[in-house]
């Protein structure tokens, strides 16, 4: 009956170990119910709610503030173009408003398709490469009107899955292992070590 | 906010130096020092965050003065603070206008219109036109957060009161804000609504009118009001209540700030009730507890009929007369509910009138009132206070919600221990430092393993465990408070006497907060409404019989007649079989308000006055007595209980002299040294302790901005409020003798019949929202009481071939009832948890017929269909 | 000319493709420092680091070693590290922690040593999805390798190192709003006094929160001294620092070049940098230190880039980002979308930023998109005295957190630079660039 999957439900039961508290976990947690499901279900934020000891209200209201999660479902690809100060000053408005016609959806709205929702997003820090767009959190480096329309060529057919995974997958690389220090072990050793530092110091300076 | 006061710091507020406990909020201070700042997220018993910025004052620092929040800085020795100067008021007037531009004007139409604080500063301070031309951020109309409260987001000001609220006092964080910016918004959970039974705080702190409680919504304008400051009596803790009305209509009911009690907070049903008083006149049906008695009945050819006062006290007169006829053939029972000094005229009454000992204000669902009188007692300060506090209880959130609140603040912000004997999942486990799993019948074998005997090994505790919580309570019992009542009315209370016997023996330094939750049961018991009491919480040593045995010596005919105080006999005694065919083989004279079951088996009702329509004192359960207020006129020609009990006196040629509230207050602080009269006269508005030599400091002024909705109190006059009052000492009136202690009754042998592999014992519990008369009531809250379900272990369930959600038969020893099933591996095996008056069987609660007066503990058998 | 002579210290494994890799880090001199640092008493090592002068790269610029210094006594005590660059048009640490993260987690063990704490965590802002597998990657490999977890090289120090994924809000970069975010939280920043990291940070236990950048000079500090590190640059601006130029230039990126020795004008036109403008056109204005600091005109490009001189002429290095605006960039434009940044960033507790950033914001847009009154100039900055009172360099403020008093830099600059160019959208009824 768990909701997470076995190859998540493994993570899971590791990230909560990496933190002195478990709500610490909070938004891996939450990152990890937007990759299963696309966006945060009502049933992953209640699991995690469980997870982290809290409330789905909390968890809810923890989530919402933070741009990267959906609360609502999305398109395959999040595509987000920036127009702050440096992309603004090179051509990132007229970027976006390129891009609502070529993906058919407007800032903020999904395609007909489902395959593409646009935002609009505040500084990517990349701006050396602007305008900036990224898709599901990758970076396309892409900054021209044609370019972009080639991206969204080949999405439509397929193409770039190795680069850009579905929406939600943060980080593939697992971490490999949990905490390995014996953490109290060295609050005490650390204790005693400094107090012999101490003592020596202090009969050198005599 | 610190506890410790080592001595005081002086700082200096406009230029006057003033003197302030170190820690203390400068909003505080400076407001002591009359220099008042104004704030809109402060309040006083939650912790400052700071957000609103209202309250921001010039404070001297390395970097010359900075605007620093008042909320939030501690005072320090030397400060030099100014809250008046132009940056000050230039700050202010900013954030009150930043909070408006997106605020509605909506003041007219809104429910906080006329005691809204954000509309009280900008008449005051506003500069009268808006500079902000742009269109206001709108969201969708009120919506629903909870089953009484609304959200109007656009009036939201995010001060996050009600949010802090219920994670911080309610502990229940099921509404948080979500989103940012000023896009925030207060939100519940899609699935999880905001449920809380102190929900009506949330409106009550709101400083604008974002929270609107359903129940009073557009009912009445502040300035139509008429207030007077009372005591709830919807349970046994009394907090502080303004209540509110309009004409002769209660519109609303408001949590005063009382120290040493609710700090403000009231349980949403003591909060929403009000129907039951003065909403149900034209209900008439007597058997329907929602009704109101507003005429004398009396019973005529099988029916009850209207009658004239005359011909009702005559007729009452005559049946307590026959039943004194015959040796012990008369008692009385009940009388939790009435005032101080209505317990007092009909104790006189019972006792000095028609010569009975046969008086019990208990349903047989309370404990020994010997046993409770002698019990060194602890006050909720000194609970809150304590280190360890063991609670003995059932689930304190739904029996006596303040106290809980009260006693969860103290685990959590202070830290200090709670051990609970856990008799199922309660609202404090998860702030309680140890919690022993105790199974019907075995409190008081969970009670000598604590007290250091070896434990039973039948009973489900680990040494663990066992040990942390002697740990916890120590030696001795110093600094440890065990709250104790009634976890389960299908036990005899035997086992928890027992308990507690064995507590204060082993525990000499321990203190006792007894968690008995009729509303005015303690006073009740000090007026002498007990076997061996009399008034002034003293002893007779002349034992009559309690509750139950008058219900057995009515069946066998021993005893005539009975008067009972109040009609809801039947729907609180535990095996309502065996109390029916009691009342139905004696004459019954009953003086109630409201209708109900019992009145089937009436022969005469006398009708009576109910709270908020009688004044006088009541007794909360740490033994502080407070006031009472009536604001409205009770309906029909019902009379005020001393009115009653007067002139059926003087039926039987007797003057009790107690006909106003005046007199029999003052009878009984002169005759018993009981708090009383200076109860009544004094300014003093938290009361005063039984027996206790202390003064109250006066009530400090109630603060329109940290519990707006209250502010009018003061308006409206209440009566003085400043100034300490010396209130008449009180004599200690009669300490724990040897003699009295050793009258208490304890059974030796507890007896339980074992169990098989079919049957369990049943753990009777209560709910807050249960199907009382102050519930069935109020429509809005009728609404909310739960579903039941058994609760069974799952290991159980499996044994027995059930499945969660299956409908099971319960087969009792006289009766047998179905229902649906829930497994709960909170609760421990062999144990069948089944919530009390929660059933609507038609003739009342079926649980009540099931539980059987007579056995420790009351065993069922599971079947399925 | 700029002056180019400084040794790269973050930068020195720029030409390599595979700079992320265990390898590659190892063969260029990796992980050397540590083991030296693990040879040193802590004590030392945060000496070195105390001579170094390194200021905080993070956006105050607050000396590290004195910070380390600040930290309370405490059993338990953590290292955070901000990785959450979303200042916009700052793009500094996102390179350092693509390219060079095993260089990050040196420095990271190094401080962890110096402060004897035991667990550290990099919270990296969650747009970096590469960034955070190259990290994570980087960390595990450095488990591997025994730089992280029980006895470090088979000294007697360990240490648990923990990537947090941050998931999208610029006010998370603000250390406690970061620490709050750490605990699980929204990102409300909290308010100091009392919550100064160094006293009560991460669960309430002191901690000390550093930049990623400030953290990656560790390892060639502990390696050369601090002393040659405080050998470059000039006055309390030692060694060199990453600049990060976008906007109207030629050549935008991320640029290491000696602090103080080198100024705007060098980082601008210099064809080995900046490479000038675009067009060739002329500089109408530069922001200095991300979108919180006020502007700086064309006249002001000889400026040396050291704190101090910064400072002194009311602005700020901030977060080592610099933008430039020429003729063609519209002043109202810039200072909407950057108004606009903050109202969608603000965190919502404080009214004044809460309530002021929207309510300014909405009143810059009418200017830029017709509408404007010429009043609004008025209220624009009376608006923005009631969130940073007397709008002053560095700001009061009436707000919790600085996000609110940052909101009224650009407003401030640009009216005071370019009034005419608002009257001008006033009586064009929109923006005459356009
Ligand atoms: C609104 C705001 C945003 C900030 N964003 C960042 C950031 O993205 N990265 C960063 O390192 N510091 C940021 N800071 C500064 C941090 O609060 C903190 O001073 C810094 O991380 C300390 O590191 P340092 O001493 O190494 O510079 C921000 C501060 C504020 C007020
Ligand atoms: S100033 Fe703004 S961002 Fe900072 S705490 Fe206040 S509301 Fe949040
Ligand atoms: S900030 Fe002090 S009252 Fe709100």
């Amino acid at each position: 009956m768990s909701y997470f999957d076995d190859n998540r439900r493994a993570r899971v039961d590791e990230l909560l170990t990496l933190y002195p508290r478990v709500r610490s976990a909070m938004l891996p947690l939450l990152h990890l119910v937007q990759e299963q499901d696309g966006y945060l279900t009502d049933e992953g934020m209640g699991e995690v709610a469980r997870l982290t000891n809290t409330t789905i209200a909390e968890v809810r209201g923890t989530a919402s503030f933070y741009d990267m999660f959906h609360l609502e479902p999305v398109g395959r690809y999040v595509v987000g173009i920036c127009t702050n100060i440096a992309c603004m000053l090179v051509g990132g408005d007229e970027l976006l408003e390129h891009a609502t016609r070529t993906l058919g959806c407007p800032v903020g709205g999904t395609s007909e398709d489902g395959l593409f929702t646009l935002e609009e997003t505040e500084c990517l820090a990349d701006c050396d490469i602007a305008p900036v767009v990224q898709i599901n959190h990758r970076y396309v480096r892409t900054t021209t009107p044609d370019t972009f329309d080639q991206v969204a060529e080949d999405l439509r057919a397929g193409r770039r899955g190795e680069e850009i995974p579905p929406h939600g997958t943060l980080i593939r690389v697992r971490r490999s292992g949990g905490l390995r220090a014996d953490h109290d072990e060295i609050i005490a050793e650390r204790a005693t070590a400094k107090s012999a530092r101490e003592a020596r110091s202090s009969q050198e300076s005599k | 906010m610190t506890d410790v006061i080592r001595t005081t710091v002086s700082l200096t507020v406009n230029g006057r130096t003033i003197e302030a406990q170190p820690g203390e909020l400068l909003i505080e201070a400076a407001e002591r020092a009359g220099s008042y700042v104004p704030r809109f997220c402060y309040h006083p018993r939650m912790e400052p965050v700071g957000n609103c910025r209202m309250c921001l004052v010039e404070v001297e620092g390395p970097r010359g003065a900075t605007l620093q929040p008042a909320c939030f800085l501690q005072v320090n020795e030397g400060m030099v603070v100014t809250t008046d100067s132009e940056k000050v008021k230039k700050a202010q007037d900013g954030v009150l206008e930043f909070l408006l531009a997106n605020h509605p004007l909506d003041c007219p139409v809104c429910d906080k219109g006329g005691e809204c604080p954000l509309q009280d500063q900008t008449l005051a301070h506003g500069s009268g036109e808006t500079r902000f031309i742009e269109e206001k951020r709108h969201f969708a109309k009120p919506i629903e957060i909870g089953d009484l409260v609304l959200l109007d987001r656009e009036r939201c000001i995010q001060c996050s009161r009600c949010t802090r609220f219920a994670s911080e006092v309610a502990g229940e964080a099921q509404i948080d804000f979500a989103g940012r910016g000023d896009l925030i918004e207060v939100a519940p959970s899609p699935v999880e609504p905001f449920d809380s039974v102190f929900s009506g705080n949330t409106v009550q702190i709101c400083p604008v009118g974002a929270l609107t409680a359903k129940p009073y919504r557009f009912t009445a304008r502040p300035w139509d009001l008429e207030q007077v400051e009372s005591t709830c009596t919807t349970c046994a803790v009394g907090c502080r209540i303004a209540v509110q009305s309009s004409g002769n209509r209660l519109t609303r009911v408001l949590g005063i700030d009382s120290e040493p009690v609710n700090h403000g907070w009231l349980c949403d049903k003591g909060r929403f009730t009000l129907d039951a008083v003065d909403g149900n006149e034209l209900m008439t049906d007597p058997l329907d507890a929602r009704s109101r008695i507003t005429d004398p009945l009396i019973r005529r050819d099988g029916e009850l009929v209207p009658v004239s006062w005359g011909e009702a006290l005559d007729r009452a007169a005559t049946i307590l007369r026959d039943g004194a006829a015959v040796t012990n053939g008369v008692g009385a029972i009940g009388g939790a509910a009435l005032t101080n000094e209505a317990a007092f005229a009909w104790e006189r009454f019972v006792r000095g009138v028609l010569g009975s000992e046969n008086i019990d204000a208990q349903y047989g669902d309370g404990l020994d009132a010997v046993l409770v009188q002698a019990l060194p007692k602890a006050t909720i300060d000194e609970a809150a206070a304590a280190c360890t506090v063991v609670t003995i209880t059932g689930d304190l959130r739904e029996e006596l919600p303040i106290l809980y609140l009260r006693l969860r603040e103290s685990a959590v912000k202070k830290h200090n221990s709670i051990v609970e004997f856990a008799f199922s999942k309660s609202s404090l486990r998860s702030v309680a430092k140890v919690s022993l799993p105790v199974r019907p019948g075995e409190a008081h074998e969970v009670a000598r393993a604590l007290a250091g005997s070896a434990p039973d090994p039948n009973l489900a505790l680990s040494s663990e465990e066992l040990n942390e919580a002697r740990r916890l309570v120590g030696e001795t019992g110093e600094g440890v408070v065990f709250v104790v009542g009634r976890p389960n009315i299908g036990e005899s209370a035997v086992v928890i006497e027992t308990a507690i016997r064995t507590l204060t023996e082993r525990f000499p330094q321990a203190k006792f907060l007894v968690a008995l939750r009729r509303a005015n049961v303690m006073g009740a018991l000090d007026m002498g409404l007990a076997p061996g009491l009399a008034p002034g919480r003293g002893y007779s040593g002349v034992f009559g019989r309690d509750t139950l045995a008058q219900l057995e010596a009515m069946r066998t005919g021993a005893q005539k007649a009975v008067l009972l105080l109040g009609g809801c006999l039947l729907g609180n005694v535990v095996n309502s079989i065996h109390a029916a065919s009691a009342l139905a083989a004696a004459d019954v004279v009953v003086v109630t308000g409201h209708g109900g079951a019992t009145l089937a088996y009436a022969d005469v009702v006398l009708p009576a006055a109910i709270q908020h329509e009688r004044a006088g004192t009541v007794t909360n359960l740490e033994g502080r007595v407070t006031n009472v207020a009536a604001k409205l006129v009770a309906p029909g020609s019902a009379w005020n209980d001393l009115a009653i009990a007067s002139e059926l006196a003087a039926q039987f040629g007797q003057h009790l002299g107690l006909d106003t509230v005046e007199q029999a207050s003052a009878t009984i602080e002169s005759m018993t040294g009981y708090p009383s009269s200076s109860v009544l006269r004094s300014s003093t508005n938290d009361g005063v302790m039984v027996g206790r030599h202390e003064t109250l400091p006066a009530r400090r002024s109630l603060d329109p901005m940290a519990n707006p909705g209250i502010r009018s109190v003061d308006s409206v006059g209440l009566g003085a409020r400043s100034g300490a009052t010396d209130v008449a000492a009180t004599p200690a009136i009669t300490s724990t003798t040897a003699a009295t202690w050793s009258q208490v009754t304890v059974g030796q042998g507890i007896t339980i019949a074992p169990l098989d592999a079919y049957s369990l014992r049943i753990l009777a519990s209560r709910r807050l929202y249960d199907r009382g008369i102050a519930m069935q009531g109020s429509p809005a809250l009728a609404a909310l009481v739960p579903q039941v379900s058994l609760r069974v272990a799952r290991a159980d369930l499996n044994r027995l071939a059930a499945s969660d959600g299956d409908v099971v038969v319960l087969v009792g020893s006289k009766t047998s009832l179905q229902l649906s099933v829930v497994a709960d591996d909170e609760l421990p095996s062999g144990v069948a948890e089944l919530p009390f008056n929660l059933l609507d069987g038609g003739g009342g609660d079926p649980v009540r017929a099931i539980l059987e007066a007579g056995s420790d503990v009351t065993v069922i058998r599971l079947e399925t269909r | 000319m700029a002056t180019l002579d400084a040794p790269l210290i973050v930068t020195s494994r720029r030409e390599f493709d595979d700079s992320f890799t265990l390898e590659r880090y190892v063969t260029t001199g990796g992980y050397v420092a540590l083991k030296k640092a693990l040879t040193m008493f802590p004590e030392a090592v945060a000496s070195e680091v105390d001579t170094a002068s390194l200021l905080g790269r993070g956006g105050a610029g607050f000396p590290a070693g004195r910070k380390w210094s600040m930290l309370r006594k405490s059993p338990i005590s953590y290292l955070v590290v901000n990785g959450d660059e979303s200042e916009p048009a700052t793009f500094k640490d996102h390179y350092l922690i693509e390219r060079d993260p095993h260089q990050l987690i040196e420095g990271v063990i190094i401080a962890a040593y110096a402060l004897q704490v035991s667990q550290a965590f990099i919270f990296l802002r969650g747009e970096f999805a590469l960034g955070l597998e190259r990290v994570q990657q980087a960390v595990n490999d450095a488990y591997a390798h025994g730089a992280l977890g029980p006895k470090i090289f088979g000294s007697a120090f360990s240490l648990d190192l923990v990537v947090h994924p941050g998931a999208g809000a610029y006010i998370c970069g603000e250390e406690t709003s970061l620490i709050e975010a750490l605990e699980g939280k929204r990102g409300f920043p909290r308010i100091k006094p009392p919550f100064f990291p160094a006293v009560t940070g991460l669960y309430g236990e002191p901690t000390v929160v550093n930049n990623i950048e400030t953290l990656s000079n560790l390892p060639w500090i502990v390696n050369n001294g601090g002393a040659a590190f405080a050998a470059l640059g000039g006055g309390r601006s030692t060694g060199t620092r990453l600049f990060a130029l976008a906007g109207r230039v030629k050549n935008p990126g991320v640029f290491e070049i000696e602090m103080v020795k080198n100024t705007f004008r060098d980082l601008i036109y210099d064809p080995r940098l900046g490479g000038g403008i675009l067009g060739d056109r002329a500089i109408k204005a530069i922001i200095p230190g991300g979108v919180s600091a006020p502007w700086f005109g064309p006249e002001l490009l000889d400026l040396p880039l050291g704190q101090d001189e910064v400072a002194e002429k009311g602005s700020m290095l901030g977060s080592g980002s610099i933008v430039v605006m020429d003729e063609t960039s519209c002043a109202v434009r810039a200072t909407w979308r950057i108004v606009k940044f903050f109202s969608r960033e603000s965190c919502g507790q404080c009214t004044p930023c809460r309530e002021g950033s929207g309510w300014l914001e909405r009143v810059l847009y009418r200017l830029e998109h017709g509408g404007g009154r010429v009043e609004d100039l008025d209220l624009l900055l009376d608006l923005s005295d009631n969130i940073s009172p007397g709008l002053t360099w560095p700001p009061q403020q009436t707000t919790i957190c600085v996000l609110g008093p940052s909101i009224p830099s650009s407003i401030n600059s640009a009216i005071t630079m370019f009034k005419d160019e608002f009257l001008e959208h006033v009586h064009h009824g929109g923006c005459p660039h356009d």
